[in-house]
């Protein structure tokens, strides 16, 4: 049975005549509203004391999993540790303090860090420039095809609507793609998880505007034509576009621009460990080879030489006018940058390339454990990269022990569970990612519970079905969530 | 190596297990000739305490000027408990709440968050937030054309008193899908949008009409008659707002006789610090109708297997992971941990503290506008009631006049010169709760100098 650990709704700690009263400022006497703009009826938001509101929150806290908790293998999201100094540091009162629209006086410490960054970011990709405003991967995507589509534009190339995308990538990529007033066009992936060239071959032409690649690829495999596929698109008129969500798995080791990538987002809150804050914020920061310098996202960070030394600005229409224009309010989360900052700073050029290495290291390790173990590999002729992807389809046929079943009873042993049915080409799959900050001792820990899983599943499959026991709640019923909606308390 | 814990014996012990003589090995699929030079561009590492050091120095190089500028981003005071929460790792390191029953806490915040957001802006429905106001705004728009099938012409009315990167950020997110976003201009001598100025649509097919409240330049907009007059001809009303305002003013869901059909805003009044622009949150709220024309990820509430109820992320099927190209929108990751601050602000402020801070805000910017107006060379440029910001007209370039205030310590306001030229020299001042009655005499007395120092000189 299942402990429960319950929390009412901060509503229910309401009471008329109640409120964290140190938070009320001295009443004032304002000016009129004109009778007609004025609210009639309160908001009804809660009336609960401070510390009511702080237990309730901190006690919702507690019943999440997450990286400074559990161990977090989830896929495709590089879940490592986020460095306390790096929220302490974009913490620091001057930084949380100063308005985005401050004079250039009162922010040449903070754009230097950002200058720094857009240059750290460049030299890690082998691209040319970088603007750092995107504010998610799924938003450096848009900037990424909107800038391709607007180079095609700018040459007068008006028929360049095709995007191409393998079929196992991230359903942002098509998503994109549609965003920007183009088509999707798939290629299929072979049975050893490369690119097939042949389809890809067919499908270039006058109409592509560009092909979008993570690489490795959402198969946890390194695309070993890439050299092949960047020079038919290429060759065809068309641009590169790496999506970066992988890039942790190569970070030091291939860059994206010595691949042929003309254009890449970077997910800061992944590779560069900002965090991930129970969905966001994000920072997709994009960077771009020469022939897409012009058509960057503003604001950019830019730098002069002025005799007290360099003076940095930002850039805005007025110098790019080519620019894809603006994207955020501001200039994305400079917040979120400062943290990504720090720790490219605290790693330095060294500790870069073991990111690269020692993620490599731990999946490679998990990978070749969970086989011995029992569990069978999507691509087991294959090197993992950072992460990689074991099928349950076995287990499933054989003990009816789904993917979904495997990834509940994880929680009951005290891990996250990885990505489940992601890539949606193979079949009950798990993808695995341990990133680089994970210990030896936590990856056994991890391997021993899988084996115990998998111990379970041929003994009594069927308690599997009801796992997890040991959450605040047993599973849920998405169905009646989506059928009888209840989205706001009343 | 920092964050990394592995010992030589581990490195050892887990190749000869995956059976690789090096970690080098492990790269063999990568073409030799692809493989990457030592990154000369990045320099070597520090360690906490340096790296603390010299973020110190940046961050005192910035300093912390007296600041009038809002614009878009408001210096309220944040209660400590906000974000001694919202950094706790249990909501900081989580990832988006894919697996529910490890995540209830990051859920049901979202849910309560719902909820406030929905009551504040007198809305139906509310999503878990967008990236922010600007993008909001622009995917309502993207929402609005989805929503309003009977117009063809996907044409969006924005008014131009509507926040300047609102309009660019629209235009560049939107305008790719055939979004047609046409201006409307502003009563020069009140600084709202007039019901006349609509007039050159009135026969026109219109998808969506935008109106932010307050608008950019702190003035209120007629709500109800630009509300009645998009419905009235089938177009849809979207609602741009200031949370902090909404103590005070009359909700979207109240506007006209119908109420709003989308509201969105920044949520960054509600607990986020200014932090060069982010991260913020956007919000946006709906009629329940149109919930499934909503962009980015929704929380409802459900029950369990043992009929306990529980939380989950649901109407899934209009998001890129199900439906690929034909998604209501890309946006997954959106601004989880700004939400919580968001909640947790909005939830220690209740109805009463959120209006204490609206009235101070209006009780000072009133302050500011009548000191700084009182000046020799400074106006107020319209007449309509405000909020808590303003347009005020100088006898002289905005620029150099901002520049000599940063020089003594001000952030003395937003240059309007190349948004709005026809304004002549024009500078929006804000003032909110945080600005006491001396910071308002320091800034009009050092105005006062540099006004007469340029004169006399």
């Amino acid at each position: 049975m299942s402990t429960s650990i319950r929390e009412p709704l901060i509503f229910d700690y309401s009471r008329t005549g109640r409120g964290a009263t140190a938070q009320w400022v001295a009443e004032e006497a304002a000016p009129a509203l004109p009778a007609a703009l004025r609210r009639v009826t309160p908001p009804a938001l809660p009336a609960a004391s401070e510390l009511a509101v702080v237990r309730h929150y901190t006690r919702l806290s507690q019943l999440n999993f997450s990286i400074d908790t559990h161990f977090y293998p989830l896929g495709s999201c590089t879940m490592k540790y986020n460095p306390k100094a790096c929220n302490s540091a974009a913490l620091l009162p001057e930084f949380t303090g100063r308005h985005p629209l401050a004079s250039e006086k009162h922010s040449q410490g903070f754009l230097r860090c950002m200058h720094e960054l857009q240059e750290m970011l460049q030299e890690v990709t082998g691209m040319q420039s970088v603007s750092l405003s995107p504010m998610a991967g799924a938003h450096g995507e848009f900037a990424g095809v909107a800038m391709i589509r607007a180079y095609h534009l700018a040459r007068g190339d008006v028929d360049r609507n095709e995007i191409i995308v393998p079929q196992a990538a991230h359903g942002t990529n098509p998503a994109t793609a549609t965003m920007c007033g183009c088509v999707v066009r798939e290629i299929s992936v072979n049975a050893d998880g490369d690119v097939n060239i042949d389809e890809l071959r067919a499908a270039v032409g006058p109409r592509t505007a560009g092909i979008m690649l993570t690489n490795p690829s959402t198969l946890g495999v390194f695309e070993r034509r890439i050299e092949e596929v960047a020079r038919l698109v290429h060759e065809a008129g068309g641009l590169l576009y790496y999506d970066g969500a992988n890039l942790n798995a190569i970070l030091g080791k291939v860059r994206p621009g010595d691949m042929g990538f003309d254009v890449i987002h970077m997910n800061l809150h992944k590779t560069f460990s900002t965090p991930h804050g129970g969905g966001g914020p994000g920072a997709g920061a994009v960077g771009v080879g020469p022939r897409l310098v012009p058509f960057l996202p503003v604001p950019l960070v830019g730098v002069e030489k002025r005799a007290g030394g360099e003076h940095f600005r930002l850039l805005t229409e007025a110098d790019r006018p080519q620019s894809i224009g603006r994207l955020t309010g501001f200039m994305g989360n400079a917040g979120v940058l400062l943290r990504a900052y720090v720790y490219m700073r605290m790693l330095g050029r060294e500790g870069m390339s073991r990111v690269g290495e020692y993620a490599t290291l731990n999946s490679n390790y998990l990978f070749a454990r969970l086989q011995k173990a029992g569990f069978e590999a999507a691509y087991p002729e294959r090197r993992a990269s950072h992460e990689f992807i074991l099928t349950l389809k076995r287990l499933a046929a054989e003990r009816g022990v789904t993917a979904m079943d495997v990834a509940k009873r994880l929680l009951d042993y005290g891990f996250h569970a990885p990505t489940t049915y992601f890539p949606l080409l193979v079949p009950e799959c798990l993808l695995i990612e341990p990133t680089e900050t994970e210990s030896k001792e936590t990856l056994d820990a991890f391997v021993t519970a899988m084996s115990e899983i998998l111990r379970e599943a041929a003994e009594k499959p069927e308690q599997l079905k009801g796992a997890p026991f040991t959450m605040p709640v047993r599973r849920l019923d998405d169905v009646r969530a989506a059928r009888e909606l209840d989205l706001v308390h009343r | 190596m920092p964050f990394i814990p592995h010992t030589e014996a581990d490195v050892s012990e887990m190749l000869a297990a995956i059976g690789a003589p090096s970690i080098d090995a492990l790269f063999d699929e990568i073409p030799a000739n692809l493989r990457a030079a030592p990154l000369a561009g990045i320099p070597p590492g520090l360690n906490e305490m340096q790296v603390m050091q010299l973020m110190r120095a940046r961050a005192r190089q910035d300093g912390l000027p007296l600041c009038f500028i809002g614009a878009g981003a408001y210096d309220h005071f944040i209660p400590s408990a906000v974000w001694a929460i919202v950094t706790r790792g249990e909501f900081y390191s989580a990832y988006t709440p894919y697996q529910a029953e490890a995540s209830q806490g990051t859920l049901q915040t979202i849910y309560e968050y719902q909820s406030m957001i929905a009551a504040l802006t007198g809305m139906e429905v509310s999503n878990a937030s967008l990236y922010d106001g600007a993008t909001a705004l622009a995917e309502a728009a993207l929402m609005a054309v989805r929503t309003n099938r009977k117009s063809k012409s996907a044409r969006i009315l924005v008014p131009r008193a509507v926040n300047p990167h609102y309009r660019a950020v629209c235009a560049s997110s939107a305008s790719q899908q055939g979004l047609k976003f046409e201006d409307v201009a502003y009563d020069p001598a009140s600084g709202q949008t007039a019901r006349s100025a609509l007039a050159a649509w009135d026969n026109e097919d219109v998808t969506a009409i935008v109106i932010q409240q307050p608008n950019f330049f702190g003035t209120l907009e007629d709500v109800d008659a630009l509300t009645d007059w998009a419905h009235a001809k089938g177009a849809l009303v979207i609602a741009s707002v200031n949370p902090t305002s909404l103590a005070l003013l009359k909700p979207p869901g109240q506007w006209g006789t119908k109420g709003a059909d989308i509201a969105v805003g920044d949520g960054q009044p509600l607990g986020c610090p200014l932090s060069s622009g982010g991260p913020y949150f956007g919000f946006m709220t709906t009629r329940m109708e149109y919930v499934r024309q909503m962009p980015g990820r929704i929380v409802g509430r459900t029950v369990d297997l043992e009929g306990r109820p529980g939380f989950a992320l649901t109407l899934q099927a209009r998001e890129q992971h199900i439906r690929r190209g034909k998604a209501t929108s890309n946006i997954c990751t959106n601004q989880g941990l700004l939400m919580v601050a968001g909640t947790l602000y909005t939830a220690l402020m209740g109805s009463e503290g959120l209006s204490r801070v609206a009235r101070a805000c209006m009780a000072r910017s009133d302050e500011l506008v009548k000191a700084l107006t009182a000046l020799p060379g400074v106006r107020a440029a319209f007449s309509g009631a405000r909020f808590h910001e303003a347009v005020l007209l100088l006898d002289r370039p905005v620029a150099p006049v901002l520049q000599a205030l940063a020089e003594r310590g001000i952030e003395g306001g937003f240059d309007l010169g190349k948004h709005y030229p026809e304004l002549g020299p024009a500078l929006l001042v804000c003032a909110t709760e945080t600005r006491s009655t001396d910071d308002i005499a320091l800034y009009a007395s050092t105005l006062r100098d540099i006004l007469q120092t340029a004169r006399t000189a």
